[in-house]
This record gives structure tokens, sequence and C-alpha cells, in this order.
């Protein structure tokens, strides 16, 4: 009855420990795919523009607090590694973010610190919305999320192609209609 | 009071068994005469205490200012009771209300799900009950008939469920129904006393005595300086024990029939298949008893605009508290077949929830998980699988390093939240691929017995 249930008591020696691999796939069939590159792009000047208005501020906020030019400089300096860390971060980020299209569900993961991997079954899906902001259209993307009647259930895929988008949104529609069920 | 007990088949009296059944014929009938006044009860006794205290003293145009608002609230009243009728025309409940904004609301009499019965104090004072229609798919929206008299409620409401059956309006109202449990007030009482609400509210209540005693001057300031938090804080427990006031709970074919209340009595179906999950709370200070609480989680579709208050309320007790056995008897009757076997988690998830680890456990078979938690409380969460809305697999840091994962089970509903924390990282991958797995062929197997079931009642 109870299927392929084992109880767990011994750390499974041969479990891939949790290193630096991005790996979290939990079907080998399925092929990821990722977020354009320009998503990288749109990221790193995002975090310029914030690095630069922040710069801005600290210098000119030191300077009018009649710091030495040293002081300010500092600052400056401070600030700039923040932004260094920041778009490292974020490149990382980005890198991790994938979707897999399986035949019954939608996989997503995500996260660098706290990593996560929702399965979405077609079915559960209720709608599904695609959002461009500003910059995103600037670069051609969109974003693409799912939504279930679960508030919890998280499926946000930033930065496709407007193409990419649309044929991802069709298609979840049209998997959702043929997979439908009630709550 | 139409508390506990089975309901025998009501002796309804003829004239409002009459009015109910010239409904059903397809005549317009209106509301009871006085729902205009119970509709507007709470804001028209406001306005009289408003008229009342200043009354006193005041001069002649205050008062006549304080008449004329309460004859316009009580004119529109009357004016909505006038404009509302229902009938019934070709197997579909009609209602009818609105003067210058008129709203139809149709409700199919197959489709209907269940048929519910709210009685405020003070419709129960002038003997007037309200009646709750609600539509199967329709989600949080259902029909309300505020307010007939009780005798009619009760008439209307076994003729509707009966023609919803597909039997003539005028069989016998087969609500054969099996008492699972009934709560004794005294243990509901205790329980709350124990609750976190009820703890708070009594060591405020002990501050001020002692207070009193020590520094009565102090404890006089305190208390006025206080008194409207002072109320908040005794209406926490005070709604829950009105609420939960000998609440029974019974088995029938359309599903739980819950009923209690103190002041506002409510008879509620809840068919079987609306239940998204159930958790069972286990609190530190009920533990020397053995008690437990069971509440359910039921879907309700998010809806735009205005919501009623009382259909908002998507948790509800079913066992607002109970031993060992009275929880087993209701999960056995919400969930048939759980699984018993518990796997805990590996012995390094200590290192992560040191406080939960004692608790940390999940079960599962092909139809329910089942996973407790806590760090304090112990915390129980049971759901079917076939709910399910998405699978999570999270992982930080520090579980990272210790080779751990945690699987999230979402479903729709608002409290309950099943967590397989802190498994082994390899298992809880597996377990993301195979409880989706599970999850279809659990949906499958339901959706071929719902459609075993909407196939038996039409023959």
């Amino acid at each position: 009855m109870v299927a392929g249930i084992v109880p767990v008591q011994q750390p499974n020696s041969g479990a891939p420990a949790g290193g630096s691999a991005p790996s979290p796939s939990p079907s080998s069939a399925a092929g990821w795919s990722a977020p354009s590159p320009r998503l990288r792009v749109l990221r790193r000047s995002e975090v310029a523009a914030g690095t630069a208005c922040a710069l801005i501020l600290v210098v000119a906020i030191a300077l009018a607090a009649g710091a030495a030019g040293a002081v300010a400089a500092a600052g400056g300096a401070c600030v700039l590694v923040a932004g260094v860390l920041a778009d490292v971060v974020a490149g990382r980020r980005v890198r991790v973010w994938g979707y897999a299209e399986r035949d019954e569900d939608l996989l997503v993961r995500r996260g660098v610190m706290f990593r996560r991997t929702s399965v979405i079954p077609y079915g559960r899906m209720q709608y599904v919305e695609v959002t461009a902001g500003p910059f995103e259209r600037a670069f051609g993307l969109a974003t693409v999320q799912m939504h279930t009647a679960a508030a919890a259930s998280d499926a946000r895929i930033p930065g496709l192609p407007a193409v990419e988008a649309a044929r991802l949104r069709d298609q979840l529609t049209s998997l959702g209609e043929s997979h439908a069920m009630g709550l | 009071m139409s508390g506990g007990g089975p309901r025998p088949a009501l002796p309804a009296d003829a004239k409002a068994d009459a009015a109910a059944a010239a409904g059903l014929r397809g005549e317009w009938q209106r509301l009871h005469p006085l729902s205009p006044l119970v509709r507007t009860g709470r804001g028209l006794i406001a306005i009289v205490f408003v008229l009342l205290i200043p009354g006193a003293g005041s001069r002649n145009g205050g008062g006549l200012v304080h008449l004329a608002i309460i004859v316009v609230v009580l004119a529109v009243g009357v004016i909505a009771w006038l404009v509302t009728r229902w009938r019934v025309e070709g197997g579909v409940l009609r209602v009818d209300s609105g003067l210058i904004r008129r709203t139809s609301e149709r409700f199919p009499l197959s489709q209907i799900q269940a048929v519910d019965t709210v009685r405020p104090g003070l419709a129960r004072m002038f003997g007037l009950a309200e009646l709750r229609i609600r539509v199967a798919g329709g989600g949080a929206k259902a029909g309300r008939l505020a307010y007939l008299s009780r005798a009619e409620a009760e008439a209307l409401r076994a003729r509707l469920l009966a023609l919803s059956r597909g039997e003539a309006a005028d069989a016998p109202a087969t609500a054969e129904e099996r008492t699972l449990v009934s709560v004794a007030p005294r243990r509901l009482l205790a329980s709350i006393a124990l609750s976190g609400a009820g703890v708070t509210l009594e060591l405020v209540l002990a501050a001020l005595v002692v207070l009193a005693i020590l520094a009565p001057g102090v404890a006089a300031a305190a208390l006025s300086g206080s008194a409207a938090s002072l109320v908040a804080l005794v209406l926490v427990p005070f709604r829950r024990f009105n609420g939960e006031y000998r609440l029974t709970v019974a088995e029938a074919d359309d599903g739980l029939h819950v009923r209690g209340g103190l002041i506002e009595t409510s008879v509620e179906t809840i068919p079987r298949g609306r239940i998204q999950a159930l958790r069972m709370l286990e609190p530190l200070l009920w533990r020397p008893w053995g008690w437990c609480r069971l509440e359910i989680d039921v879907a309700m579709q998010k809806s735009k605009g205005r919501q009623d208050r009382n259909q908002a309320k998507s948790v509800r007790a079913l066992l607002p508290v109970g031993g060992r056995e009275q929880a087993q008897l209701l999960l056995h009757a919400v969930f048939p077949g759980l699984p018993e076997e518990r796997l805990v988690p590996p012995a390094r998830a200590r290192w992560k929830s040191p406080l939960r680890f004692r608790y940390l456990s999940w079960a599962g078979n092909e139809r329910y998980a089942v996973t407790t938690s806590g760090r304090v409380r112990r915390v129980t969460d049971f759901v079917p699988l076939e709910k399910l809305q998405s699978v999570r697999l999270t992982e930080g840091p520090m579980q990272r390093r210790l080779r751990l994962a945690s699987v999230h089970l979402d479903t729709a509903g608002r409290r309950a939240h099943a967590v397989l924390r802190d498994r082994d990282a390899a298992d809880a991958r597996r377990l993301l691929e195979e409880l989706p797995a599970r999850c279809r062929r659990a949906r499958r197997l339901e959706g071929a017995a719902l459609a075993d079931r909407s196939r038996a009642p039409s023959r």
C-alpha cells in the first residue's frame, strides 16, 4: 500500500552534499530553461544605478557635513565595494533561476542562500500573469507568474524574452485548461 | 434552543409550512416583517443609546434630529424588506432585492450544496432565522434569506434540501445523522481559561487585583486608562466561548453538520470534499488533560469586493477541545484511512531545530500526508493529497550544511500549512518527485469517486 516510503534513520551517505553545484534537479529528464542572458545585464545595470545614486548621496552628505576629502573617498569606496558584492550576488541569483516544463507540472527553482524548488501541477494553475516593468520592457523582457489557489505557492520566472514569455503563458494556459481540476 | 441532539422531523406549524410551500410553487414570498428591525438592529441600538444618554440634558432639537435618523434608518430597512422577494421557479431559487440597484440572484436547486441556518442573538429574540444557501462551485457566493420565521426557515430548509436531492418537495426530511462529538460547556470554559488569550486575561486581571489591594488609586487610574484594551482582551476569549458553546458535530450523508453557539446559534453543513486541510493543536497547558483542538480549513475562493463577515471566515473549529478518542473519532470521519507510521527526521536535524526536533515527523500514504511540528505546542497538519496546490522544496544555508531540506505542501487553506521539516536532502528530493505523482493519482481516485456519487442521487 504505502509505496516506496522507507523510514529514514540513516543519513544517506551517497546523497550529494549541498555544495556549490546549483543542481537541485528533481528530474533528470527535465531540461532546465533559464531566463534570458539579458536579465544579467538588466540586474547589473540596476545595481550600477543604485550604486551610483548611493555613491553620489554618500559623497554629497560627507562633503556637506564638512568631512575631509579622505573620509568622503573612504565612504565612496565602501559603497563601491558593496555595489560589486551586490552585483556578484545578483549574478548568482540570475544563474540559479530556472524552470522546466514537464508533462504534468512546471518546475521552478530559485535562490542562492535559501534554495527553493517549486512543483506546480498544471491542473492547479488558476491564472498566469505576465508583467513587464519599464526597465524590463526596455530590455525586451517580461516576468511570468503562475497563481494557484494557495497563497504560499510562488512560481515566478523573471527576465524571459517577451516572445518566450508569451509562448509560456499560452502554453501554461492551455495546459491548465486541459488538466483543470476544481478546488 | 435548537442546540444539541439529533434534529427530529420538525413539526413545523401549518402557516409557515404553507408559506414555504407557496414559495416553492412559484409564488413570490416576502421575508418576515420583523427582518428590517433585526437587520438594522445593532445600528438602531447604538443610535438609541446615543439618543438616550445626552437626551436627558439636551434640548428638543437634538432629540428631533435623532428621531429623524431612526425613522430614516427604519424606513430604509422597510423599503429593503418591501422590495426583497423570493420564489422557486423551474428548479431555480430566485431572490430579488434592491430598490434602485435591482439584483436578482438565482440558485439552481440541483447545485445546492448546503443550506445553513444562522440565528444571531437579536433574531433569536424575535424567533427568526437566516437561511444561507451555498451552491457548488460558487465558492464564497451564497444566497441569504434574512430573515424568516424559525418554523418557516426549517420547513424551507428541509424542502430545499429535498429538492436538491431530486426528491419531491414534501418528501420527509431524511436527515439521518449520527452525533460524533459534543463539547460540554464546562470543559470549553476550562480550555479557554488555559488557552493563550485566556491566560493573558487572567494574568492581567490578577495584576489588577493585586494592584487594587496594594494601591487602590493607581489601580483605578490603570483601569480607566486601559479600559478599551481590557475590553479587547475580554472579547477574544468571549468570542470563542460564544461561537463554540455546545458545539456539536454530527455525520450525515451530505457531510458534517456543525451546530452550536451561545448568543448566535448556527447550523452548518460542511461537505466532505470542501475540507482542504485539518490541523490539530495541542497546547502545552492542555497536556495534563490530554486535550487537543481540531481546526479545519474550508476552501473559500477569494471574491472581489464585499464579503460577508461570517462567510469570510474559512477556518473553523471542528472540536474546540476534546480528548484523544474524540479527536480520533472526528479524524476518522473526516479523513478515513490516515497513515499510521510516523517517520522522524535524521538525528542531525537537532542542530537545525533544537526546540522543534522532538515533535518533527511526517507520515504519508496514497491519499494523505500528515506532518507534525511546533516548538512549545504540538501542531499536526493533515492534508489530503488531492487538495494539494503545489509542492516546494526549500533549503537554507544551515540545512545545506547538514544535508537537510524541507518540503512544503501548499493547500488553498489559509491556516494549515504542512511542512515536512528538516528531512534528509536526498529523501526530500525523492519526495518532491514522488508527491506530485501521488497527488495526481489521488485526484484521479477522488474524481472517479465524485462522478460515482453525483451519478447516484440522480437515479
